[in-house]
């Protein structure tokens, strides 16, 4: 890993001192949650994303794809959430190309535990890992500090106390596939009505020996409902005064652009 | 903000620090290809700090490739650029605009300071009007607007929306990206 | 020649590496003592004036933190009534921000109303009301009431009247306005769509010249489509915003209340 650069350290450092707001960054406020079942594992999420009281995406995805085998779910911050599984999908993609077998669940939670554990909580990924591999199914969760857990049911996010009041009254050993898919969106949907972090759809994913199954927005119950108000402007509403149109065959005069067809016989020069 | 083959993109024109007024004429959109679009609000230093270093690195990009680069490509680009200075962000917020190279399909997005993108299939917004653009857009926005009729929209949610923020206006610029042609129009805002 | 080597370290040379300047801070053992009496419950509200009505509406969604602690609860009260069903009311009072304190407001001010008419043996007109709600408002200046009220009745002419207010009692009539969590939200929609703000009238000039798009007042219908779509909206993106729309129309034939179900997420 290349590392962060921090350059900007001390100028952001002073310019806060000085009164400059620091910027927002996108939350995943979120109910993520998973649970083993006889046969493989369920992970699921909502799918709302906010930045403070503001919702910035209403239909995100927080079901990560670590490896064919692995999926990862993430709550905490956005940006965080997403490149650290990348990172880490990534690392463990040549691990295992060099290795030649397939990759392991917990060596990804204990890459990314040694990741974050790294960065002192600083780097603000929440996740659940779940997935199957040669020694079995898995289920993890792995805190921003570095923490992990290793149980038959769990919850992260602001809403996992919504989500895991559903499995315990709910939950009981020796699960169908079926039953755990419901269970999961069950939770989701505990976190999406009583959690103001959550909302939205439910997404699931299905991982079991053979292949994993990833459905976005298994559920949707809260489609925008139609307006009744039409609120589409008469042309020459708004006051104009400039107008320039740029065509494309007129950004040749400054930049020449050419266009190559596919069938166009000058290809490429390829060392063979 | 996404309409029927085409993609709108549209920014106000004032600089200011904090309550003082510096000037009326600083434009936040940058173009970095046939119709790859970039807006760019924030701290002022930072939007010119970003908006060069990616004219720079999309010329490494052109010239490496030898082919202009597409909206979806620019915006990974914008968000790896971004998180590499996750303990030190440039203070930005970003929003790409464009329509696919191959297919013309309208592609729009957003990011947080530190890259995490948001992909919408409606509408994005940015800056210090954040609030107000999010309640005009919500409830002016429809689906499948034509060049004209997005134009009225998103001038009239900009317009608006402006109005209400101390930080934000004296007038707007508008682009109305198509497959062939890109109109660019400056708008009558008010000036106080 | 003395002046020149002073003794005192901070008219020249170096200083002290330790810092020995008095302390500000409060002397050890004494204890700070903080008093956090408000609490942000969310919602949001929203009032229009027509031409012979006036429509009040706010959610009822009751929040604290990323809880919600009621899914019903009003945020709109009928004023002034005889009775404590409030059935011949001819003001609506919301009330939006601390939800104990907007409860407390509207007690206050709804006793007023009633000894006003017990006194007078008249209805207290939306005017004086108004300028009462100030007065109460303000007599608090230094422990304000943590609220955001709105006013809506008919004037003595029949109109619609909306009167707004900070926590402090500073108010003014307007035609429409917006208050709580997402009123940055709905007040530009509402300059577009009821003023016709940044709107002119198409091909009636060039540039500058352009004439301004006429106000008009809108009817019940219109208020009530765009009430239901600000708040619509609204609920898409504000988490503090939803449950239920609670709307009142005030006319001359009394108040009418509806109820709508907004989304729960």
């Amino acid at each position: 890993m290349p590392g962060f650069d921090f350059s900007n350290y001390n100028r952001n450092a002073a310019l806060h001192a000085r009164g400059v707001p620091l910027p927002k960054a996108t939350s995943t406020g979120t109910t993520i949650v998973g649970c083993i079942y006889d046969g493989g594992v369920v992970i699921a999420a909502d799918t709302r994303a906010t930045s403070g009281p503001i919702v910035a995406d209403k239909n995100c995805e927080k079901l990560h794809y670590i490896a064919p085998n692995i999926w990862c779910a993430g709550a905490g911050t956005a940006a965080d959430t997403e490149f650290t599984t990348a990172l880490i999908s990534s690392q463990l993609e040549l691990h295992s190309l060099s290795t030649g077998r397939k990759p392991r669940v917990v060596t990804c939670m204990t890459m990314l535990k040694q990741h974050l554990f790294r960065y002192q909580g600083y780097v603000g990924a929440y996740l659940v890992v779940a997935g199957v591999d040669p020694t079995g199914t898995h289920l993890f969760t792995v805190h921003a500090h570095g923490s992990t857990d290793k149980l038959p049911y769990v919850t992260m996010g602001s809403g996992s106390l919504a989500a895991m009041s559903v499995f315990e009254t709910q939950w009981r050993a020796q699960l169908t596939r079926d039953d755990a898919v419901k269970l999961c969106a069950d939770a989701i949907e505990a976190g999406i009505w009583n959690d103001l972090g959550s909302g939205s759809n439910v997404d699931v994913a299905v991982i079991t020996p053979e292949k994993t199954t990833l459905m976005r927005n298994y559920i949707r119950p809260n489609e925008r409902t139609q307006k009744l108000g039409s609120y589409a402007f008469p042309k020459g509403t708004t006051a104009v005064l400039n107008e320039k149109i740029i065509r494309k065959e007129e950004i040749g005069k400054y930049v020449s652009v050419l266009e190559l067809t596919e069938e166009s016989d000058d290809k490429m020069e390829v060392d063979t | 903000m996404v309409g029927k083959d085409c993609v709108a993109i549209a920014c106000d024109l004032r600089l200011g620090l904090q309550a003082l007024t510096v000037s009326n004429n600083f434009p936040k959109i940058f173009q970095y290809g046939d119709n790859v679009f970039l807006g760019l609000t924030g701290l002022a230093t930072d939007v010119s700090t970003v908006s060069d270093l990616f004219r720079y690195k999309v010329n490494m990009y052109r010239l490496r490739e030898e082919r202009n680069i597409a909206p979806r490509t620019f915006a990974n680009l914008v968000s790896s650029s971004l998180y590499e200075r996750r303990f030190g962000p440039y203070f930005v917020s970003p929003v790409v605009a464009g329509l696919d190279p191959k297919t013309g399909q309208p592609f729009i997005c957003g990011f947080d300071s530190i890259g995490c993108i948001d992909f919408a299939k409606d509408f994005i917004v940015s800056g210090t009007a954040t609030e107000q653009l999010f309640g005009m857009c919500e409830s002016l926005w429809e689906p499948d607007l034509g060049p004209d009729a997005l134009f009225e929209t998103i001038s009239q949610a900009l317009l608006n929306a402006v109005d209400r923020d101390a930080l934000s206006g004296w007038g707007a610029h508008v682009y109305i990206i198509e497959k062939d042609k890109v109109t660019k129009r400056l708008l009558k805002g008010r000036q106080d | 020649m003395a002046a020149m080597f002073s003794q005192n370290p901070l008219m020249n040379g170096p200083n002290y590496s330790f810092n020995d300047s008095p302390r500000t801070s409060a002397p050890e053992g004494a204890r700070e003592h903080r008093f956090d009496p408000y609490t942000d419950n969310g919602g949001s509200t929203l009032a229009i004036a027509g031409a012979d009505f006036t429509i009040m509406a706010g959610d009822t969604r009751l929040t604290s933190g990323y809880s919600i602690n009621s899914r019903h609860h009003p945020k709109l009260f009928k004023i002034g009534g005889t009775t404590a069903d409030q059935k011949d009311a001819t003001i609506v009072l919301s009330v939006v921000g601390f939800a104990a304190d907007g409860e407390a407001l509207k007690e206050r001010l709804d006793a007023i109303c009633k000894m006003y008419r017990y006194r007078h043996g008249k209805p207290m007109s939306v005017k004086a009301c108004a300028q009462r709600l100030s007065t109460i408002l303000y007599q608090k200046r230094f422990f304000p009431y943590y609220a955001y009220a709105i006013l809506g009745g008919l004037d003595e002419e029949g109109k619609g009247a909306v009167y707004s207010y900070d926590p402090v009692g500073s108010y003014e009539r307007e035609q429409c306005r917006a208050g709580g969590a997402a009123a940055s939200l709905i007040m530009p929609f509402l300059d577009n769509q009821v003023n016709f703000k940044n709107q002119y009238i198409p091909n009636s000039g060039e540039g500058h010249a352009l004439q301004e798009r006429e106000r008009r007042p809108l009817s019940r219908n219109e208020v009530e489509v765009l009430v239901k779509d600000a708040f619509d909206g609204a609920v898409e993106r504000h988490i503090e915003v939803g449950d239920g729309l609670q709307m009142m129309v005030i006319t001359k034939d009394g108040i009418e209340e509806i109820l709508m179900p907004l989304k729960r997420d």
